[in-house]
């Protein structure tokens, strides 16, 4: 037993915790992110660029710096995530073929886990909270978001979150009972260490945050959208956001219950999901997936929004069925409620219950389908250009169909009966998730890019990024929807049948390209930054862009507009670049703006969680409550701020805004054959 | 000037500054949305109730035994007045010149609300003493769980008061404070809705079962 000193102070930590690990690869995991942190904080010292970080990047409350950390802390995090799938897909050929181990079975627990979190709750989730963070307020003609503040403790919890899991790999084990982490395996009797501990701290911080993000969302296009933007003018974008939003608000306090019960189980003793004493542990399935099947939708629903951006532009041309696009969105959101149980329909409910949440989820399959058709239709007759972000979204255009299909085979249950936790099922979701949600986000990434830093990504390497995500997501999940079928089950680090081994080949093969593709993304951002004078677009409308983010320079002032815009229909930027002027000097008043003041108040919630978070996790009582009640002391402290917002007087708000202007107007309308090279300043010759 | 002073319902922030008013709307409503989140988690600790007190008894006491209904009548009394209470320290707060009123009302809300936290605390220590502890069964954590939630976000309210009567005199907060006392008496009166849906499930049903 620990010492009652060393207890109190360290709870369950000890030295043999820190950093050596069960097996080579382990360890080598552990000591490569002590290292890469080092080496962060060296570089930060060395450049002299601790003071820049934080007035610049941890204490702005501006929805685009908000925006982007989101979507370093989602491309840091995919790094580990893919890095993690490699290492699964190998140790599985391997053993395959009679070879030795690469990892243990526990560590094989450890990957599975970590990566279906990294990836929903790190990678995806935050991607998401940042392209929409960022594009809600440009396209809505709004300065911010509603609550900026709530907006950067939103961030803050998120990345306490990935740090709590970042550490995990360094101090004690994580958890080994799957991204859903079903009791009673994840109870004190069957994983008694620290594992599930982490998992639940780090998921019900970043899940707090969400919720936050989502109510911040929701409000903000319910309030701040500028003078004659109707619901319906609203870019499709702000609906799927908007969707998404209502979707966290109601989905993500389930996640919040469940984990939220699962620890008192842990920590007190209580009897939610326990085997025996009362427990019932299919209610966490239903309190997990009353949370888990909305967030697929949460997921995708952004990305289905990036899609009907990327192709009406890249077509030059409005999106076909606007309003069925809308309603379909609404349906998804609606029918995401219906069908949780799909999720555990081996599980013993009744004929009747399966039938009913198998019909409701087939349903969904009609608004997907609409959806699908208005894209295709909306490309008919386009003059389409074949941009990286436009080759994702015809890839994705195949394969979601594909995804789909094998959906509506396992929305049937007797069909599910036959292939529920085989590698059929990994197939289904990877193949929505990858195509439909990952590749959306990584074309919106490109399309925006420009937007956000003023110049445009290198469009080979996006080429090649894109042949590399295409082949590998088709080489490394095909293979899996056969697998499946034979009889290879989920989540296992070694299967018997040599006939599996082929297959399983292709499926590495298909990994190291899907790492090959990441690469390739991070090259690609090295060489555009490299030649980013050559690429530079501070004009702002590289694509010939439809909706109002693109009437802005690149990047965009803290303030967004100088002036508030006024719409009259749809695409208003896209009409009043072929039927107006929208550059000609503006003439009459400029009014001063406000803007929210910088604080690090955030910043420091953030840390206060991790603290608390990590005394949770090893028992360490006295850093738990110290980290909780800062978190709540800096809330506190906030409300006694009176002076939240400063003035930016109207004098600079013009001199930018008509420097801006007349810069655009001297620019070279560039026609879209050549928008990939040089003359592409940023000003887009419109499409007649 | 008269039929403006009522535009806002409840609170007339800096009276009829229209400016004040629309900076309110996103506030107040996100609010609302918030308000409507946390109900979420309400709604399922109560079917996760509504589960378990039928599922859940391992052999342990049955809601009929944990049931206490004229300490539950009493706490329903309590926490009723105490959002009587909250209204008229928001009526105060919109009719009455000066701060004396709405800081009387304040403090009898607290008194209230702690009285009542008080007496759960007191039933606790009770079914405790029984042996009808959290740890006996599902049904019992869920109880405890649904009540101490339910007890926490009184206790919250009591925080937020508490911060609140400290900040009232501060007339660079002015506007601020106005806004949040308005949002302390939505949070206060959903608490009492959601209460009465415990009365009902935990207690009434429980005594009848």
């Amino acid at each position: 037993m620990i010492s009652g000193l060393s207890y109190w102070i360290f709870g369950r930590l000890e030295w043999s915790d820190l950093l050596i690990k069960s097996n080579a690869i382990a360890t080598g995991a552990s000591c490569m992110v002590v290292i890469v942190a080092i080496a962060i904080v060296a570089l930060l010292t060395w450049t002299g660029r601790w003071g820049w970080l934080w007035r610049e990047w941890l204490t702005s409350l501006d929805h685009k710096r908000i925006g982007i950390m989101y979507i370093v802390i989602s491309f840091i995090m995919m790094a580990r995530a893919i890095a993690e799938a490699m290492v699964m897909r190998t140790q599985q050929a391997m053993a395959a073929g009679g070879g030795t181990d690469l990892v243990g079975a526990e560590h094989f627990g450890q990957l599975f886990t970590t990566h279906g979190t990294v990836m929903i709750f790190f990678v995806a989730m935050p991607f998401l909270s940042g392209l929409i963070n960022y594009l809600l307020p440009l396209q809505i003609g709004a300065r911010d978001l509603s609550f900026p503040f709530m907006n950067a403790v939103g961030l803050a919890l998120t990345w306490a979150g990935a740090v709590l899991i970042m550490v995990s790999l360094t101090v004690g084990d994580f958890s080994t009972g799957g991204w859903s982490a079903y009791p009673p395996f994840t109870e004190l009797a069957f994983s008694p260490g620290e594992g599930v501990d982490y998992w639940i701290w780090s998921v019900t911080l970043t899940g707090i945050g969400t919720t936050l993000t989502g109510i911040n969302f929701a409000v903000t296009i319910y309030k701040e959208r500028c003078p004659g933007m109707h619901l319906m003018r609203m870019p499709l974008f702000c609906w799927t956001a908007l969707c998404t939003a209502i979707l966290i608000v109601f989905a993500l306090p389930p996640l919040t219950v469940a984990s939220s019960l699962l620890a008192l189980d842990r920590y007190l003793d209580f009897h939610f999901f326990t085997n025996g004493s009362g427990g019932n542990m299919m209610n966490y399935a239903n309190l997990f997936w009353l949370f888990g099947h909305p967030e697929v939708y949460i997921l995708i629903l952004p990305a289905f929004g990036v899609w009907s951006e990327v192709i009406s532009t890249f077509s030059g041309k409005r999106l076909y069925g606007y309003r069925s696009l809308v309603l379909a969105t609404m349906c998804i959101a609606v029918l995401s409620f219906t069908v949780w149980m799909h999720h555990f329909f081996t599980m013993g409910q009744s004929a009747n219950v399966n039938a009913a949440f198998g019909f409701a989820t087939m349903l969904i399959g009609i608004p997907t389908g609409v959806k699908v058709y208005d894209w295709i239709l909306t490309m008919y007759r386009g003059r389409i250009r074949f941009s990286a972000p436009m080759l994702f979204a015809i890839t994705f255009l195949f394969s979601f169909v594909v995804g789909g299909l094998s959906g509506i085979l396992l929305s049937n249950a007797p069909t599910d009966f036959a292939m529920h936790n085989s590698l059929f099922l990994v197939a289904h979701f990877h193949n929505m998730l990858i195509p439909g949600t990952l590749f959306g986000f990584i074309a919106g990434y490109m399309y925006w890019f420009p937007k956000a830093f003023g110049f445009r990504l290198d469009e080979r390497w996006g080429r090649i990024a894109w042949g590399l995500w295409t082949a590998g997501f088709f080489a490394a999940f095909a293979p899996l929807y056969s697998l499946g079928l034979m009889g290879a089950m989920r989540r296992t680090s070694q299967t018997y049948d040599p006939a599996y081994e082929p297959f399983l080949y292709v499926a590495l093969v298909g990994a190291a390209l899907l790492f090959a593709g990441f690469v390739a993304l991070v090259v690609q951002l090295v060489v555009s930054t490299r030649h980013r004078d050559r690429l530079a677009v501070p004009i702002g409308d590289p694509w010939d862009g439809r909706a109002l983010e693109w009437f802005t320079p690149s990047p965009p002032p803290e303030w967004n507009f100088a002036r508030l815009p006024q719409v009259e229909c749809i695409d208003a930027f896209a009409r009043e670049k072929r039927e107006g002027d929208p550059y000609a000097p503006q003439d009459g008043d400029y009014a001063d703006i406000e803007m929210p003041r910088n604080t690090g108040l955030p910043t420091l919630i953030g840390m206060a969680g991790i603290a608390c978070a990590f005394g949770l996790v090893w028992h360490i009582w006295w850093m738990a409550i110290v980290g909780f009640v800062a978190m709540w002391g800096f809330l506190v402290a906030r409300s006694f701020e009176s002076r939240t917002t400063r003035t930016i007087p109207a004098a600079t708000v013009r001199e930018a805004n008509e420097a801006w202007l007349s810069r655009a107007r001297m620019a070279r309308a560039v026609p879209r054959e050549i928008e990939f090279t040089a003359a592409n300043t940023g000003r887009a010759e419109p499409l007649a | 000037m008269s039929a403006g002073k009522n535009l806002h319902p409840g609170i007339n922030i800096g009276h009829v500054d229209p400016g004040a008013h629309r900076a309110a709307e996103p506030v107040i409503f996100g609010f609302w949305v918030f308000l409507m989140s946390d109900l979420v988690i309400f709604a399922l600790l109560l079917a996760t109730y509504a589960a378990m007190s039928v599922h859940g008894i391992a052999g342990g006491p049955t809601p009929a035994q944990v049931a206490d209904l004229p300490s539950a009548a009493i706490e329903t009394g309590l926490l009723l007045l105490s959002s009587f209470t909250m209204s008229l320290a928001t009526v105060a707060l919109k009719y009455r010149p000066g701060r004396a009123h709405l800081r009387r009302w304040l403090a009898v809300t607290a008194v209230l609300g702690l009285a009542f936290v008080g007496m759960e605390a007191w039933d606790f220590a009770k079914l405790a003493g029984q042996g009808a502890v959290p740890q006996r069964s599902g049904f019992l954590s869920a109880h405890f769980t649904l009540l101490g939630t339910h007890a926490l976000h009184v206790s919250a309210g009591l925080v937020w008061m508490a911060v609140l009567a400290f900040q009232l005199g501060r007339t660079e907060l002015e506007d601020l404070v106005r806004l949040r006392i308005m949002r302390l008496a939505l949070f206060w009166h959903l608490l009492d809705v959601v209460w009465i849906a415990i009365l009902t499930f935990v207690f009434l049903f429980g005594a009848v079962g």
